[in-house]
């Protein structure tokens, strides 16, 4: 061993290059934001920001009091909203599940042909909003609570079946080797060995799905899907803005009760 | 009449990485084999490759005369049946009851709605009641598994593989994840029911005194070859190091402190 003064006393995690290099990104990122931000504003007529305020003080003493009448043509609409969602949830989820199991390394009959499509389901689902879903159904099936509730759902496949086939790909693999050597056929094997341990992820996923899609579907009636959107929209249409702040406070109130519920299933299932 | 023969079994992952290289061992009705060695000898890939958990690259398995390596689908699921298989870390299902994981063991004999309803027939279920007292754990059969301590777990495990009414007992590691104590009393047990029922059984130990206490032949495995195959007796340094490598067999706890100090 040498004397403990033979050690050198410096210690840098960086080298000089990879210090310089890392100021240069650094001030090169600050130099983009600068033209961003200049970019961005180009067309800002600053005149409207600075009025913002008072426009803002005028909307809300318009929107104040809330016209309390109104709740009674709205209950019905907010009921709606509800069962699409939940309808729109439980659709989706059971065509999720076999979209799952398809997409899942360990569970898909076929890498190479099975795979891809299920992939594929999932990323088209996802990748289109619901409320493009449903303005598209709406185009097809004409306006309704039908519409809502398939748009909901077809937007919920992908969401829940992403997030099942990956607690799929990630279920402990002695338990399926466990119920293998015991003789079990495939889809004994799947239900023993395979659902049991996905089941948590599937309960937790199905409530957080439609905790979302409680929100998703109060916006829906604004393309004529039915829901207390198509109120706010009409509402909006009029400038009636009492009757606009009476349902931002419904769509409140549903959103905190839609928590309220998902957390107690939450602990009741899990 | 030999219940279980390996012929020449060989199990390449690729042609540098071999798993087992030409193994050829035969288990008689009612003998139970201890098989040790280092860690990555290839002890579990052996007992896998018998219920083609891993399928072998190349020799027999030879189970009551049939070619296990041939089996596949329809015929490997009944071969299988007869074959149980007690794991390291339990391999139950967690989030199931205690009696619903013994049941799994009838799987391959029911039909599938009847598994996916839970309606097993009569006699499995006396059969698992039966089993569950044998292993102490009749009180805890509607439990889920995840409430139970280790070793009650790898009890379960033990009646799981019982209810398959086996005639080949696949042991892999079955007290590497309990204590000292639990450790003997789940080695006692598993050696008790294989005399009682004169049930062939491969355990993979790497604790060479707890096979040496329960287990009448030991088969050594270094690199996925037999360096030995003989009485626990027979078991002796030259034997040890040739399984396990250089090592001083003898050194007690008071010589390790001492040469210690000697460093010191």
């Amino acid at each position: 061993m040498l004397n403990i003064n033979d050690y050198p006393q410096q210690w840098e995690k960086h080298s000089r290059t990879q210090r310089l290099l890392r100021w240069l990104a650094w001030l090169w990122f600050v130099v983009l934001c600068a033209f961003c931000w200049q970019q961005m504003n180009h067309q800002t007529l600053w005149y409207f920001v600075t009025d913002a305020p008072n426009q803002l003080a005028d909307i809300s003493s318009r929107m104040w009091p809330p016209r309390w009448s109104y709740m009674e043509s709205l209950w019905q609409p907010l009921w709606d909203t509800i069962n699409i969602a939940t309808l729109g949830t439980a659709l989706g989820v059971v065509m999720a599940i076999p979209v799952a199991f398809l997409a899942a390394r360990n569970t898909t009959p076929s890498q190479l042909l099975v795979r891809p499509i299920a992939l594929f389901v999932i990323a088209a689902s996802r990748s289109i909003n619901s409320l493009i879903w449903a303005l598209l159904l709406v185009a097809i099936m004409g306006p309704g609570l039908l519409a809502g509730i398939i748009a909901i759902a077809l937007r919920s496949i992908g969401f829940v079946a992403k997030l099942m086939y990956e607690a799929i790909e990630e279920i402990n693999a002695t338990q399926v080797s466990a119920i293998t050597a015991t003789g079990a056929s495939p889809m004994q094997i799947l239900d023993y060995a395979v659902v049991p341990q996905i089941m948590p992820t599937f309960i937790g996923t199905t409530i957080f799905r439609w905790d979302i899609n409680i929100r998703e579907s109060t916006v829906l009636g604004l393309v004529g899907a039915g829901g207390i959107g198509l109120r706010l929209n009409e509402s909006l249409a009029t400038l009636a803005w009492p009757q606009v702040s009476l349902i931002f406070i419904s769509i409140l109130a549903t959103v905190v009760f839609s928590e309220w519920v998902s957390a107690r299933c939450r602990k009741a299932f899990i | 009449m030999a219940t279980l023969q390996l012929k020449n079994l060989s199990m390449h992952y690729s042609a540098k990485d071999k798993a087992l290289t030409d193994v050829t061992i035969d288990v008689q009705a009612g003998e139970i084999v201890g098989l040790i060695g280092p860690s990555g000898a290839g002890k579990s890939t052996l007992i896998r490759c018998i219920n083609r958990l891993n399928n072998p690259t190349n020799g027999l398995v030879l189970f009551k005369d049939q070619d296990l390596t041939k089996l596949g689908g329809q015929s490997l699921r009944k071969a299988r049946r007869k074959i149980a298989m007690i794991f390291q870390e339990y391999a139950l299902i967690e989030r199931l009851t205690v009696m619903e994981n013994v049941l799994s063991g009838r799987l391959g004999y029911v039909p599938f709605w009847r598994s996916l309803l839970r309606k097993y027939p009569e006699q499995d279920i006396q059969q698992a009641y039966a089993l569950l007292d044998r292993v102490g754990l009749l009180e805890h059969a509607d439990k889920r598994v995840d409430a139970l301590s280790g070793g009650q777990r790898q009890r379960v495990g033990i009646a799981r593989a019982l209810a398959q009414d086996p005639e080949l007992l696949l042991i892999d590691e079955p007290t590497a994840a309990l204590d000292p104590r639990t450790a003997r009393q789940v080695m006692r047990l598993i050696s008790e029911i294989c005399s009682e029922r004169g049930l062939p059984a491969i355990i993979n130990i790497h604790d060479v005194n707890l096979a040496k206490m329960f287990v009448k032949r030991i088969i050594g495995l270094q690199q996925g070859v037999v360096v030995f195959d003989g009485k626990p007796q027979q078991l002796d340094d030259s034997v040890l190091t040739l399984i396990y490598g250089e090592e001083d067999w003898n050194q007690t706890e008071q010589q390790e402190l001492e040469t210690l100090r000697e460093i010191a």
